[in-house]
């Protein structure tokens, strides 16, 4: 599979503090990428470099799409917009007030506006407005059968249970048509049964589902158990260096991965013979 | 005990403030000014903030058993509301049939704070920016209409929609600086926008006539038909063959401001529904979302200060036309006051609030007139009253814009004020 994104000796220092130090990786199309490694080992950082809300010290980020575009340069809201990356948050951002049907809605704001004029008009009936809006609540209402919430649509976010508002983000951010979408820790806080709900979204937004085109997927997971079952490949962080790459059978056989993350206190979350 | 001791709290800083500025007065004497004591009326408020405080705290307590839950409570004012807006609205447009001049010079006062009320609500209520400066778009309106009136002979309804332009161009020009801040200090910055542009009115004397403002402005006509007192030709009376008269004029501008008034409303309910709107409303909820969705949150700021902006602009050119003299001195910190208290006791976003909160502050105001310098006291209490109990406005939270199934009320509770 081609490289979709292609991270290059991506370095982001805070002051003093090097938070990420000369990374590379790549995350293929039409794969799980999982992101892992101990807490402060850089991961949202990587992140949050990608998505435009923190401008990388050095290093390229590189989308292959289209005519390619290099996210180190680009300002946030058009990395979601034009290079169709988006994500999730480790804390939650939904917008609580609004309902869950807005939510989605919002996120097809620059299909339903692609500019200020076009809005004005539609004040006035003019642009055609009101069939935009049709589509873009059809393509909501896909994706809230996909998750679910078909019947609490019209309910705000902020009222929904954790596990559905942690359903509701990955829909919102599926809903920009997105080619690799971001997600940070999308497992915290679920019980079991939740995770395996969970792993089973991702594994349908990674091939498409039905009316819907597939799309690749990177993540950050401290739940083990999701990130063995769904990626196809796993990066390892720690203290802002890659310290292993490959499939999740690679990485879990890997020592330097085992002494730093894996091996102490998590024995029962990886594949038995990891331990050996 | 506790309520006792909070409530003896109360009544010892009462007792510290009202000790001097109520308990010592000056009257002029013989010779010179002789210093007064009145410990009685002293006691008499420091008693009235202790049984005050004490009935507080006690109907707190009282309250989460008693009433029912804020969302019920809202949920009935939004049924209210369904009724409340349309006879509002009937009242509004038979007003002139059984109102004298002096109602219909207090509903064109009223109208016109509507209108910014409704204005303001867009960039406080939907996009959640604190803004303290309104006025300045006041005031643009007001001299961009008199000064393109005076010096190009131009109309009313010519200059109108060119004030709202200029205001419009000032919100950019003031949202420019301050996309970067969040709440106080955006705050702060548009409280300083506001003065920056009533001081500049003050001190550009060439263009604005500093201090004695400008007077003589064009009144509006309709169809080109003038509304003056003398009647004659090419007069609204003389056209009818009616009397000539001065309130004519009176309602026709009463006409003129809950046109644009009714304007302001519908175009602030439509953008709601709109894409715009609702990115105004996310943007509220939260900033860095709208972000990882694409929205051009620049973008999206500088549309809610212009679009509020325009209207504020709007409203100045009424009043310049009204007034047909205007000078800096209408357009101080204390108007911006005013309107953001009409948007906040209204409850934020909330059009039927504003409107409410817009005929109890200036009505009432104008109404206690008698009351003279206990009116403002009053008022002050009332507006702490209401916001004791019911903090998020009059009419609080908001109806969906779009909905699968039925549109059902969301809570105040559950919303996010905006930080800026």
């Amino acid at each position: 599979m081609a490289p979709l994104l292609a991270v290059r000796d991506l370095t982001m220092r805070f002051g003093g503090l090097t938070a990420v130090d000369a990374l590379s990786f790549e995350a293929r199309e039409g794969e799980i990428t999982a992101v892992i490694g101990p807490n402060g080992a850089g991961k949202t950082t990587v992140f949050n470099c990608i998505t435009g809300f923190y401008r990388p010290t050095s290093g390229s980020l590189a989308l292959a799409r289209g005519g390619g575009f290099a996210l180190e340069r680009m300002p946030g809201h058009l990395i979601a917009r034009r290079a169709r990356v988006a994500r999730t948050f480790q804390n939650i951002r939904l917008f609580a007030g609004m309902t869950v049907l807005e939510n989605l809605m919002v996120a097809q704001h620059n299909m339903l506006m692609p500019n200020v004029a076009r809005g004005l008009l539609a004040v006035f009936g003019l642009g055609g407005h009101a069939k935009l809006e049709r589509a873009a609540i059809e393509k909501a209402r896909l994706w809230l059968d996909a998750i679910g919430l078909t019947a609490r649509a019209d309910d705000p976010a902020g009222a929904l249970p954790y596990g559905a508002q942690r359903r509701l983000e990955i829909a919102r951010a599926m809903c920009t048509d997105p080619v690799l979408l971001c997600l940070d820790e999308p497992a915290a806080g679920l019980n079991p049964r939740e995770s395996d709900e969970l792993s089973n979204l991702l594994r349908q937004i990674r091939s498409g589902m039905a009316g819907l085109p597939g799309c690749s997927i990177l993540l950050i997971e401290h739940d083990m158990g999701v990130v063995m079952r769904i990626s196809d490949h796993i990066v390892v962080l720690d203290h802002g260096r890659k310290i292993s790459d490959g499939t999740p059978d690679q990485v879990s056989h890997d020592p330097k991965v085992i002494a730093a993350y894996l091996g102490e206190g998590d024995e029962d979350e990886i594949p038995a013979e990891a331990q050996a | 005990m506790k309520p006792l001791r909070d409530a003896g709290l109360s009544a010892l800083v009462a007792l510290g403030l009202f000790g001097v500025m109520i308990g010592l007065k000056t009257d002029a004497g013989p010779h010179s000014l002789v210093l007064r004591a009145r410990p009685w009326a002293v006691a008499a408020a420091v008693a009235a903030v202790f049984f005050g405080r004490l009935a507080m705290l006690y109907w707190r307590q009282w309250r989460p058993a008693g009433t029912p839950s804020p969302r019920h409570v809202a949920a009935t004012l939004s049924r209210i509301g369904r009724y409340a807006a349309p006879l509002l609205l009937a009242f509004a447009i038979t007003l002139p049939l059984y109102a004298g001049r002096y109602w219909l010079d207090l509903g064109v006062l009223v109208l016109t704070y509507v209108m910014l009320g409704w204005g303001l609500n867009i960039v406080v209520g939907l996009a959640g920016l604190l803004d303290l400066g309104y006025v300045a778009f006041y005031a643009v309106g007001a001299y961009s209409y008199a000064l393109l009136a005076q010096t190009f002979d131009l109309g009313f309804w010519t200059c109108l929609p060119l004030a709202g332009l200029l205001a419009a161009l000032w919100g950019v020009m003031l949202g420019f600086p301050v996309l970067r801040l969040r709440g106080d200090y955006l705050a702060i910055v548009t409280l300083a926008f506001g003065e920056i542009i009533r001081i500049v009115l003050l001190n550009w004397v060439s263009l604005t006539g500093g201090p004695n403002g400008l007077s003589g402005i064009p009144r509006p006509t309709l169809f080109g038909l003038k509304f003056n007192g003398g009647g004659g030709p090419g007069s609204f009376a003389d056209f009818f063959g009616l009397e000539p008269s001065i309130s004519q004029r009176v309602v026709y501008l009463y006409f003129v401001i809950l046109g644009l008034a009714l304007l302001t409303n519908w175009v602030s309910l439509r953008l709601r529904r709109l894409p715009l709107g609702r990115a105004w409303e996310a943007l509220r909820e939260d900033e860095v979302a709208c972000r990882s969705l694409g929205i051009n949150v620049t973008v999206t700021k500088l549309t809610a200060f212009a679009i509020g902006a325009a209207f504020g602009g709007f409203a100045g050119a009424f009043f310049a036309t009204r007034q047909a003299f205007i000078s800096p001195e209408s357009f101080t910190f204390i108007e911006s006051a005013v309107v953001l208290a009409i948007v906040v006791l209204g409850g934020l976003g909330s059009q039927l609030g504003t409107a409410l909160a817009a005929l109890v502050m200036i009505g009432g105001a104008e109404v206690f007139r008698d009351l003279q310098e206990y009116r403002m006291l009053i008022f002050g209490l009332a507006l702490v009253v209401v916001m004791v109990v019911r903090p998020r406005g009059l009419v609080s939270g908001r109806t969906p814009s779009v909905a699968l199934g039925g549109r059902r009320h969301i809570g105040a509770d559950m919303m996010s004020e905006g930080h800026g």
